[in-house]
């Protein structure tokens, strides 16, 4: 690892005036548990980290019935796989939070580090634009909120400026007549996911049409993808086990996975099939119920 | 540019240190080469197999991925910190002794340290509650059963009321 120079912000007001005076050689820390891979495998070497790990500011789980959830950036994994709040409003989260990395890893790592580290293989990506995510990144010059799938611009790389600081993730409240479901497919729960999916379903109320879906998935795309035409599908239709079918089969053909240690592109698009077969059954038995 | 060292202040198995460390120092190298805290591993390297996993304020992290200007002011449990100063082990240590838990040993500390933070958070863990929060702790020689078991019998003797 290569040496670099180290502030220890206190406060977002202070980590965004030094971001922006070392914003061309610097990095921001939060926990660290993809960056300091990234700096002793020296795939990047900046000169200065500026660690906002210790921000109270940015650590908090807040919820109001109108404007929704906020998540600050700074939550760590552990944090919201096991507050009461997201267990009994958006379990999803909760659930999905559980099987990302380690429990050493969702101890010390955050959300906000996690959603800008942007691994199209990361969990937490997928949940939440299926929830309908936003985030809000602020800089000395002021602060913008942008929808999480307009984010993510290809492997490792995102929207952000290198002045910019995520400070918190934003949710609408849950939508009525909806469930949402996570499955991931891996070979050991802590390891890398060959596939992960999260289903969104909303039913017309007191009927089983459903009226709305969305898809997205992880690590078959450079990003985390938005199979909009699978969801197309299933829109005003009753889901029989042959239209889940069909747009499963549409969602795989939507996906751009490659060949790696883990799995073939060839396995990890028959996976979709499945997982997304899987997920939305479940999810829409949950919607009709909700 | 400026990498010149920078002092922390951090509680180690009950002692206070300050050190005088450069910022690219992570937790692991502090507590080996600075403090002599050998019984954490180094292995992997990149926050995969679990072998350095230290209590931080009562959580278990990876300590080859935390930097160690990022636990100044806090407390940190090694495995040498297990056992009470006269050499008495805690209980786990002895649960892994009774069931053979250890093959060449060298994940092992990790592994005691991570089932130490989760009886420690959880009052009676399930069997699926031990092999999810231990998921982060690799063994090479594949000793899995035995360190399930030793954990297994320690919230058994939980239950009985025995310890």
């Amino acid at each position: 690892m290569k040496d670099f120079e180290y502030f220890s912000a206190g406060s977002l007001q202070e980590a965004c005036s030094l971001i922006s005076q070392y914003k061309d050689v610097g990095k921001i820390l939060a926990g660290g548990q993809s960056l300091i891979t990234l700096l002793r495998q020296k795939l990047i070497s900046p000169t200065c980290l500026i660690d906002i790990k210790g921000l109270k500011e940015l650590d908090f789980i807040e919820f109001d019935k109108k404007s929704g959830l906020r998540i600050g950036a700074l939550t760590t994994h552990r944090a919201i796989e096991k507050s009461p709040l997201i267990q009994e409003k958006y379990n999803v989260l909760s659930e999905m939070e559980k099987s990302v990395a380690s429990v050493q890893t969702r101890n010390w790592g955050t959300i906000g580090g996690n959603l800008c580290s942007a691994d199209p293989i990361g969990d937490p990506a997928p949940s939440l634009i299926v929830l309908g995510a936003k985030i809000k990144l602020v800089s000395a010059k002021g602060e913008r909120v942008v929808a999480l799938e307009d984010f993510f611009t290809d492997y490792f790389t995102t929207i952000i400026e290198p002045d910019e600081i995520l400070a918190e993730i934003q949710l609408p409240p849950p939508a009525p007549n909806t469930a949402v479901e996570y499955m991931k497919f891996a070979t050991i729960e802590a390891g890398i996911k060959i596939v992960s999916t999260s289903v969104a379903v909303t039913v017309e109320a007191g009927s089983d049409v459903c009226k709305d879906a969305k898809i997205v998935m992880s690590a078959v795309a450079p990003v985390p993808l938005i199979t909009k035409k699978a969801a197309e599908m299933l829109k005003g239709k009753k889901l029989t086990d042959d239209v889940i079918e069909e747009a499963a089969k549409m969602a795989a053909s939507e996906t751009d996975p490659t060949t790696d240690v883990h799995a073939s592109a060839e396995y990890r698009k028959e996976i979709v099939k499945v997982l997304v077969k899987r997920a939305t059954k479940k999810a829409f038995e949950k919607a009709k119920k909700a | 540019m400026d990498s010149s060292k920078k002092t922390i202040n951090v509680k180690v198995n009950g002692e206070s240190y300050e050190v005088s460390i450069k910022p690219k120092m992570t937790l692991l190298q502090l507590l080996r080469n600075e403090l002599g805290l050998t019984g954490t591993k180094q292995a992997c390297m990149d926050n995969s197999c679990g072998a350095c996993t230290v209590i931080v304020n009562k959580m278990a992290v990876k300590a080859c991925s935390v930097l160690a200007m990022q636990v100044n002011g806090k407390e940190v449990t090694t495995v040498e910190g297990l056992a009470s100063k006269d050499g008495k082990l805690s209980i786990l240590q002895e649960a892994f002794l009774e069931h053979s838990a250890f093959q060449c040993g060298f994940c092992s500390p990790g592994k005691l340290m991570s089932s130490t933070a989760m009886l420690d958070e959880l009052e009676n863990p399930t069997e699926e509650d031990i092999r999810r929060d231990m998921e982060g702790n690799l063994c090479r020689c594949t000793g899995y059963v035995q360190y399930l078991e030793a954990i297994k019998s320690v919230v058994q003797k939980r239950k009985e009321g025995k310890i």
